[in-house]
């Protein structure tokens, strides 16, 4: 009996500590996400166009919303002012000399800096106007996005921008971005 | 005690913030504070049968002219908020971006919560945390909502690291420039939270996930992607900061937290995780945060901060006498421990190792510090960091060499110094960057 008693002892003993010792691999704390509640949040853009909505803008009808929601930031044309970036600026030959020529205009816009189109959908959906982020609708906002793209001579005024036609405009920069190296070496980089 | 110059004296009664001061306008703040002692003398004589007054919380009293010697004054008895000396004036540095933390009044590794820099793309969000949740879904077996009390639930870890804006060097500064207004985009705070593995393994990780989106809830709703190694490295999900809830410009109630990595990945007030194949090509990881360099190409996805230092002190607009004179800074390296902190008096020709306060962290502040004996004539003392990889700080012409001159505003970190003037001021080591 004596026996039974310190075996069962330390079997419980032994049970307590394994529990201890071992976290399972899930709490099950939280709960499942929904579908719609997945979708009012999942408004990311891939580089692929993932994420794109319906709805469709050119440079001609993007024109009168820039006027009204950006120019006073971003200039008129846009070329920048002291509170917001320059947009609209080519280099020479898209050069993209940035870091050895210290000389010249080198502002990063949209048309020399910029390496996905699809960044601009994405990036004014989430942030702009700067006063009233949110209020565009997907319309006004392929429409800006084709506006900026034909000031800075990458589509022409009348080209249709969408879901299927942005993630296809290839920016002038689009092969100039390479992956940190840094840390494969201690050396400065 | 004499007042001190720069103390600000409230204008009126109606200009301090303590409601009182407003609701007794024929009193003035020494007469209030007498009264409130007076009172809560008469309650103790009467063996605390009389409601104790509430005391003030905020703001201290600030004296009119001379402080009184305080054995002959009851002072401020308990309250609900503790505040910092009427005395203290040490401020961050605000601009329309950012406010930088002011490195020159700190001791120890630990940045108070209210001095920590700032820099936000929208503005401070206001999140309230009875209705906060974190959703993460994407490439995973089971997309998930958590609450803060679901976060504050898992097993929970604390750690001290520094954060750092990527673009925190003032190129080109002035001699009369303070060392908050060098590099004052940094700041050091114990957080507290749960390990984002953690939550990855509690909704699991499909094989094909190799990045994942970190979004916040601000006016920018900013966005960055994150290789997932980190996610399995040291990356949190934390909520608190020093002890306490973190601070609503630090991204209240939770942000992300990647030790070492540039200050814009550690999203603030996070409300979604999404797990995907590839990054998402962000503004903020493509028209910023990004680096020329040459070759004609720009760096992308530059997330380590590089190992660097700076001499808090003395430092101007401080002034230095002869004699001893404890020379104190800080290094830190986003590639784990500062090994060494050194220090050159003849532009670099020669360094001697200074002492570093333990314990010496990973990815952390490290407060050093050098006696010096300082015979008065004019001397530049310049500080640089080597971290446990090897990696040695390099000087300005060692960067715009590697990177060409037009590179930047993101990662510089060269070295830089002071000097002791003959006169006992001490001004910032000015150099041409291009």
């Amino acid at each position: 009996m004596k026996r039974a008693l310190a075996l069962s002892f330390v079997l419980i003993t032994a049970a307590a500590c394994n529990r201890a010792d071992a976290p399972p691999s899930r709490f099950g704390f939280g709960r499942a996400a929904t579908p719609a509640e997945i979708q009012t949040l999942d408004i990311d853009v891939g580089p692929d166009g993932v994420g794109l909505p319906a709805g469709q803008g050119t440079a001609v009808a993007g024109a009168p919303v820039y006027a009204a929601k950006c120019a006073t930031c971003h200039g008129s044309a846009g070329e920048g002012t002291p509170i917001a970036a320059a947009l609209v600026g080519r280099i020479p030959n898209d050069s993209f000399n940035y870091a050895t020529s210290t000389g010249g205009d080198r502002r990063k816009t949209v048309g020399s800096w910029w390496p996905h189109a699809t960044t601009l959908y994405d990036y004014i959906r989430r942030a702009m106007p700067f006063d009233k982020p949110g209020t565009l609708t997907p319309d006004e906002i392929y429409a800006v996005t084709a506006f900026l793209l034909a000031k800075n001579e990458i589509v022409k005024d009348d080209f249709v921008i969408d879901a299927t036609s942005l993630p296809a405009v290839k920016m002038p920069s689009r092969d100039r971005f390479v992956a940190d190296d840094r840390e494969k070496s201690n050396r400065v980089r | 005690m004499a007042r001190r110059d720069e103390q600000k004296r409230p204008a009126s009664p109606a200009s301090v913030t303590d409601p009182s001061a407003v609701l007794e306008p024929l009193l003035s703040r020494r007469s209030v504070v007498v009264g409130a002692a007076l009172a809560v003398g008469a309650s103790v004589m009467q063996g605390m049968a009389a409601p104790v007054p509430q005391a003030r919380p905020t703001p201290p009293i600030v004296p009119d002219g001379p402080v009184p010697d305080p054995t002959t004054v009851l002072g401020r008895l308990p309250n609900e908020l503790g505040v910092r000396s009427q005395f203290e004036k040490a401020k961050r540095r605000p601009s329309n971006t950012s406010s930088q933390s002011p490195l020159d009044d700190l001791y120890g590794a630990i940045t108070p919560s209210e001095l920590h820099f700032e820099r936000h793309h929208g503005g401070v969000a206001v999140v309230d945390p009875a209705t906060y949740t974190l959703l993460i879904h994407g490439l995973v077996e089971r997309p998930m909502i958590f609450t803060l009390d679901d976060l504050k639930r898992f097993p929970s870890a604390s750690r001290i690291c520094f954060l750092e804006c990527a673009g925190n060097m003032a190129r080109g500064a002035k001699e009369e420039t303070r060392a908050q207004q060098v590099c004052g985009l940094t700041s050091q705070s114990e957080w507290t939270g749960v390990m984002l593995s953690t939550l990855f393994k509690e909704v699991g990780v499909r094989p094909d996930a190799s990045w994942f989106l970190a979004e916040g809830q601000d006016a920018a709703v900013m966005s960055r992607s994150i290789p997932l190694e980190k996610a399995f490295d040291d990356a949190m999900i934390v909520y608190a900061q020093n002890g306490e809830a973190i601070r609503p410009e630090q991204g209240y109630p939770a942000r992300l937290l990647l030790p070492g990595w540039e200050g814009n990945t550690n999203v603030k007030w996070l409300r979604r995780l999404e797990l995907s194949t590839r990054p998402f090509m962000t503004r903020e990881e493509t028209s910023k945060y990004t680096e020329a360099i040459k070759g004609d190409k720009a760096r992308q996805f530059s997330f380590v901060i590089d190992a660097r230092s700076i001499i808090t002190s003395p430092t101007y607009p401080g002034r230095v006498e002869k004699g001893w004179i404890e020379i104190r800074g800080i290094a830190w390296s986003g590639r784990g421990k500062i090994r060494r902190a050194e220090l050159s008096f003849d532009e670099g020709k020669s360094w001697v190792a200074a002492t570093l306060q333990a314990p010496v962290l990973s990815k952390a502040h490290t407060r050093f510090r050098h006696l010096y004996e300082w015979d008065g004539t004019e001397v530049t003392v310049m500080s640089r960091a080597v971290d446990e990889t090897g990696y040695v700080q390099p000087t300005v012409r060692e960067l715009v060499d590697a990177r060409g001159p037009g590179s930047g505003p993101y990662h510089l970190n060269p070295i830089t110094g002071w000097r002791f003037r003959p006169d006992g001021s001490v001004t910032f080591r000015t150099e041409k960057w291009a």
